[in-house]
């Protein structure tokens, strides 16, 4: 009979929603979240302010797939940008965000005052990544949102003619940019979760983000060499650029369901490695 | 009987340590904290305080042994015991871009068994507890170190709880700041909490705790209430003279073993432990004066608890790490 006069300890929160509403507000009052979504809003108007300043005209298919069409239609500068960002800016700005997610707390010394709240570790675990998943759809509507704005206001609107040569009009395209947004931003799910993991592994988050950055670039080399084409399919990065296939009339599906396949993969091995790392990590920190 | 005291002690560990590497850091210790009481953790910087106080709480696991906390063994119990434990935990850290009030927020949410209907209240009262009320809503880089361990507090006090663990709740602070820490420790102590509370400084335990546990090395030295444990440490006498060695020899033939250290020598003493011997006072300052010692002043010490703490744990560079 210790003297638990005290009437804590009834009701259990196991979603921890209020734990994922502060997780937000942390990092959405941080100048470093505004700073990277700033500078992702900034990749579509660069190439706009590019394209528009340029008076040479492209030959079809020269530079990045679309650049020919963006001054023909404002509504392609968004999937250009998309295109742009995806191999090193989106990933370096998801491994800031979920290599921050452990270790961050670790570094500043928070992360012991959470597990003595106490928070549960597989629940700390769980709403860091929906916040590491959060930032990552920021970030492509972000990228999404600035593209249709700037393309509105350097070049033409109107129907978009499609890879198939078929013509959608402008409101079914601007639903089309929010399907691409969502399938990038699945796409760096895998991501999320391998950089969950590698946050666990240490103190340092820059380290951490370092790692991730490395893991996302040795995916995408290994899915150039042909030597490699049996593994593939099952890269981290393999259908990162699949969303193209969504600009097909009828829309081509395929790509998006192998790519959530693989990415609920990576989730749930990163995941259960994260978990089983961290429920039973000495927290010296 | 054996029931009785588990069940009236707060902190119990039984064999309780940690290995980094092949390096004890915290080496077999039976801790026992009587609930209600305040209770010092004393030991030099690297003797094992701060690990021990996380396996007390979960963060690290042992290497052996056992660990009770408010009577349910630790980790296994930790989320029915942590949310009745406030802690402070190798200082405060905070998020250093959000107020003090918003991290007490962050930290509240995080407590799975708080409920968010009374969040802000409990923070606010947490904060006025502390005396950060009108600190507020300022950004944590902003506040000083002794602001910042006082919200270390208030986060602790989210919740009424049945245990405090406070590991060097003072350390880097102003003497200004370390007597406002010391008084909100007192105050939380005359509520009835139990309060566990680490530093390297005896002054510190002595003037807070009425228990103590002292730390050497990963092990404990000594453990009890802080008058037994002054008890035994041993009555001396101090003379002060300029003949130190007159003094000494007529001292040696009354059967007492004088101390000469250079500090003493400096001072112009000769000390001496008493032991067991039955002298009064009065006989030896007979005694030196008869053989035309002079003397300038004369002292019986009681055992003072500083000695106890330096023969126990050694003194400065000799420390044992
Ligand atoms: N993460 C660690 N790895 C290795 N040794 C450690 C680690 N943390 C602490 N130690 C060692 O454990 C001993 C006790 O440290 P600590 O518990 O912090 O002491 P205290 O809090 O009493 O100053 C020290 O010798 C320290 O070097
Ligand atoms: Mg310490």
């Amino acid at each position: 009979m210790s003297s638990s006069n005290n009437p804590v300890a009834k009701i259990k929160r196991p979603l921890g929603l209020s734990l994922l509403a502060t997780e937000l507000s942390v990092m959405f009052r941080r100048r470093r979240t505004y700073a990277m979504l700033g500078a992702v809003a900034l990749i579509p108007i660069f190439l706009a302010i590019a394209v528009r300043l340029s008076s040479q005209v492209l030959a079809p298919g020269e530079g990045p797939p679309f650049l020919d069409r963006v001054t023909q239609n404002g509504l392609f500068v968004g999937f250009t940008a998309m295109i742009v960002g995806i191999p090193l800016f989106l990933p370096l700005t998801i491994a800031v965000v979920s290599g921050d997610t452990i270790a961050g707390e670790a570094g500043q010394g928070t992360l012991r005052y959470l597990l003595t709240a106490p928070v549960g570790r597989a629940r700390l675990l769980l709403v860091k990544f929906a916040g590491a998943a959060t930032f990552v759809f920021a970030a492509t509507l972000t990228l999404m949102i600035s593209g249709a704005l700037i393309g509105a206001a350097l070049f033409p609107v109107g129907p978009v003619t499609l890879l198939s040569g078929d013509v959608i009009s402008v409101p079914e395209s601007l639903l089309r940019a929010l399907l691409v947004a969502a399938y990038v931003s699945i796409s760096l799910l895998g991501l999320s979760a391998v950089g969950l993991f590698i946050s666990t592994l240490t103190d340092v988050p820059v380290g951490a983000m370092a790692a991730i950055v490395t893991v996302s670039t040795v995916s995408q080399i290994l899915d150039i060499l042909p030597q490699l084409s049996v593994i593939h399919p099952w890269l981290l990065s393999h259908n990162w650029l699949g969303f193209v296939s969504l600009l097909r009339q009828p829309m081509d599906l395929s790509s998006f369901g192998a790519n959530v396949l693989v990415q609920l993969g990576y989730i749930a091995v990163f995941g259960s490695l994260a978990y089983s790392r961290f429920t039973t990590k000495d927290i010296l920190s | 009987m054996s029931e009785l005291a588990q069940d009236s002690l707060a902190i119990e560990t039984r064999s309780l340590t940690k290995q980094f590497g092949s390096h004890k850091a915290v080496n077999s210790i039976d801790l026992a904290v009587p609930t209600g009481s305040v209770f010092g953790f004393l030991g030099p910087n690297g003797s094992g305080k701060t690990t021990t106080i996380r396996m007390l709480l979960g963060l690290i696991s042992a290497t052996s042994g056992e660990v009770r906390v408010l009577g349910q063994t630790m980790p296994q119990n930790l989320n029915s015991v942590l949310p009745k434990v406030g802690a402070l935990v190798e200082g405060p850290a905070f998020y250093g871009y959000l107020s003090g009030e918003a991290n007490l927020i962050r930290l509240d949410s995080a407590d799975q068994f708080a409920s968010s209907k009374d969040r802000i209240e409990r923070v606010r009262a947490a904060l006025e507890r502390v005396g950060l009320s009108h600190a507020a809503k300022k950004k944590v880089h902003a506040y000083s170190l002794g602001m910042k361990q006082r919200l270390g507090i208030a986060n602790a006090l989210l919740q009424p709880r049945d245990l405090l663990i406070l590991d060097e709740p003072t350390n880097g602070l102003d003497p200004q700041g370390t007597r406002e820490v010391r008084n909100l420790v007192r105050s939380l102590a005359s509520t009835g909490t139990t309060i566990f509370v680490s530093s390297h400084l005896l002054a510190e335990i002595e003037q807070l705790c009425s228990h103590v546990a002292v730390m050497s090395a990963g092990q404990i030295v000594a453990q009890g209430k802080i008058e037994d444990l002054r008890k035994e440490g041993e009555t001396r006498i101090r003379v002060s003279t300029p003949d130190l060695d007159a003094a000494s020899a007529v001292l040696v033939a009354l059967g007492l073993e004088p101390i000469t250290t250079m500090d003493a020598q400096l001072r112009q003493e000769v000390v001496a432990p008493l032991h067991d011997s039955k002298l009064e006072g009065d006989k030896i300052v007979a005694a030196l004066v008869k053989a035309k010692v002079r003397v300038s002043g004369f002292a019986v010490e009681e055992p003072s608890l500083e000695d106890r703490f330096v023969s126990l744990t050694g003194e400065g560079f000799d420390v044992v790490q």
